[in-house]
């Protein structure tokens, strides 16, 4: 859903959908090796396989759900708020402030170090409001960590 | 008085310069409220020991003793002081505490009156500075309650920079609690539980044998007792529930045996909720509570406080109660479209919502109807979301949070249209309506001033 007709709405970097598919691939891999073993030793090689096979189509079609995740998310900075867009099965849209912003976020887990992500998220007095925006290049992040810090002091407003 | 009030004067030098001490009953009210709480375990062992003679009673004799120091020596420690722009505590015998209260800060001063004070004509006062957190409150316990009415009244007055020998103004009184609606309230609730579970043990002991009837038995009675305490502390706390208008806000009095005079900022008010049980509305009742934002800092900022502003009272009684905390008459809410029934088919028969420039309200819940009107300014962020549901019916619902824990209006089950345009809308709304309140919100929703009760 586009809230206004404006064309800059932003989307996280693509390496985070290479983080992704890789997560997916090595987990996908890990269980299928686990799960062909296991069913192999328990009831003969036909099992093992067809049990291998069954967990590689499933991490493939989580694959496919985690991409139409992956491009979901978007965000756009506007005059006076932030807007973030995401989900697939559950659409949501949230509108913060600046002037509500209590304080910008920058985390970087392991894995997004490994691929030179990080997570920008809104904190607001409002435990609902939650604005998280998740695989951003490292530039790109401290930008909107600055931006969002300066309008953020710039509009403040109190409780 | 000599001063006209209204003119800011420097405090004069008089008896406010010098160090006070609390009341010489404090301790013995102090080591009183602590006893108490040991006195359930004291009876257990003093019962066991009884034939053991007096030895066997030394270490709760000890102990006793050891608590009636403490409270002394803390008596004898701490000091107070009122010199013009500060309120000054000083207690603690080995970490020394001093706590500065600047009085431009005061956000609100509440009464606090547990029985054993009020049988001794004492009370505690207690003074709420604005952005800070619990541990910065003042706390005088306990002066007599001339003193403690006369030392709030010197506080605001201070607050408002006038002379500080300016009497509190009066406060108008808005609505008191009739004991008996209280009473039969809160029974229904308990009442009726009660008789159902009795009937449900009637029922077993006519069928089910002798040995599982008596199991039975015990379990409820355990339950009533149960019920019958948690309906006593709800009676009994909210006793004689009067709301009068203050300078510092909405003060609100009430209790039974030990009783509060407590203070709820009117700027901090995030929204305000009226709540219709199934069981009360035949009897057209509902209970009104507000949500005051916790204290602003980075991690403290979702911590918030429910307050009651009704108990228990007719929804004419709350409408009017709600206005007045939010200072706006509330705008009429719409249904959302005949395709919601399906989304929501127990809850459609209540569900409704709307807003104006400066409100909004929404109408939520399943057997218990919930009305929330929240202003505008206090929006922190807005929400769209549309589960898979709503998408095959083209509805959408839009949440308006404010600053707490799921304090929320939420405009629930509307078209995808209207979801949108409300996304929009109330954020535009609620960053004007922020730009133009911010500023005239304390003057214009205070009806009483001060100095003008003489």
């Amino acid at each position: 859903m586009q809230v206004d007709t404006g064309t800059d709405w932003m989307a996280p970097s693509v390496r985070l959908w290479r983080m992704r598919r890789a997560q997916i691939i090595a987990v996908g891999l890990v269980a299928a090796l686990a799960a062909g073993v296991g069913a192999g030793v328990a009831g003969g090689a036909g099992l093992g396989v067809v049990s291998g096979v069954a967990v590689l189509v499933i991490a493939a079609v989580s694959g496919v759900f985690l991409h139409r995740k992956f491009r979901s998310w978007a965000y756009r900075e506007r005059e006076e708020d932030l807007l973030v867009s995401r989900g697939v099965l559950i659409r949501r849209v949230s509108v913060v402030p600046y002037g509500r912003m209590q304080f910008v976020e920058v985390t970087a887990g392991p894995m997004e170090r490994w691929f030179k992500l990080a997570t920008v998220q809104l904190h607001t007095a409002a435990a609902a409001s939650n604005a998280r925006i998740p695989g951003l290049e490292r530039g790109e992040a401290a930008r909107l960590r600055d931006r969002l810090a300066m309008l953020g002091e710039a509009k403040a407003a109190g409780l | 008085m000599t001063e006209p009030p209204g003119n800011p004067v420097t405090v004069p030098p008089g008896p406010n310069e010098q160090w006070h001490r609390l009341h010489p009953l404090s301790p013995l009210i102090q080591a009183g409220r602590l006893l108490a709480g040991l006195l359930s375990v004291l009876i257990i062992t003093l019962a066991q020991n009884l034939h053991r003679g007096y030895q066997a009673r030394i270490p709760d004799l000890i102990l006793v003793v050891v608590l009636v120091i403490a409270a002394i020596v803390r008596w004898l420690v701490t000091r107070w002081r009122l010199d013009g722009s500060t309120l000054r505590i000083e207690t603690g015998l080995l970490r020394r505490d001093s706590k500065q209260l600047p009085v431009t800060r005061i956000q609100a001063v509440d009464v606090v009156r547990p029985l054993l004070a009020r049988v001794l004509g004492l009370a505690e006062l207690r003074i709420r500075l604005a952005g800070s957190s619990d541990r910065a409150d003042g706390r005088l316990a306990y002066l007599t309650e001339q003193q403690a009415a006369s030392v709030r009244a010197m506080l605001l007055a201070a607050h408002y920079g006038l002379d500080p020998a300016t009497p509190e103004p009066a406060e108008q009184a808005v609505s008191q609690l009739p004991a008996g609606r209280l009473v039969a309230a809160s029974l229904l609730w308990g009442g009726l539980t009660f008789v159902a579970l009795a009937l449900v043990v009637a029922v077993v002991a006519a069928l089910a044998p002798w040995h599982v009837f008596v199991g039975l038995l015990g379990s409820l009675l355990v339950y009533a007792l149960g019920l019958a305490t948690a309906t006593w502390r709800r009676i009994s706390s909210s006793f004689g529930f009067t709301v009068a208008l203050s300078p510092d806000g909405i003060r609100i009095r009430r209790g039974l045996l030990g009783t509060v005079a407590e203070t709820v900022p009117v700027r901090r008010i995030q929204a305000v909720s009226m709540v219709q049980p199934l069981l009360w509305r035949p009897f057209g009742w509902c209970s009104l509570r507000v949500d005051v934002a916790g204290h602003a800092g980075h991690d403290e900022g979702s911590r918030n406080l429910k307050k009651d502003l009704l108990p228990v009272g007719s929804t004419a009684e709350a409408r009017y109660l709600a206005q007045l905390a939010l200072g706006h008459e509330a705008p009429a809410p719409s249904k959302p479209p005949r395709s919601a029934r399906v989304k929501a088919p127990l809850s459609y028969h209540f569900l409704a919502a709307g807003h104006d420039a400066e409100m909004a309200v929404a109408v939520t819940g399943r057997l218990t109807r919930t009305t929330v009107w929240m202003r505008l300014e206090k929006v922190q962020s807005v929400r769209y979301v549309q589960g898979p549901v709503q998408r095959r019916l083209g509805l959408a619902s839009v949440y308006a949070d404010a600053a707490g824990r799921r304090v929320h209006a939420v405009f629930r089950d509307r078209t995808a249209q209207e979801a949108e345009d409300l996304l929009r809308d109330l954020a535009a709304l609620s960053r004007t309506a922020r730009r133009g309140e911010t500023h005239e919100a304390e003057v214009r929703r205070f009806p009483v001033e001060p100095g003008g009760g003489e």
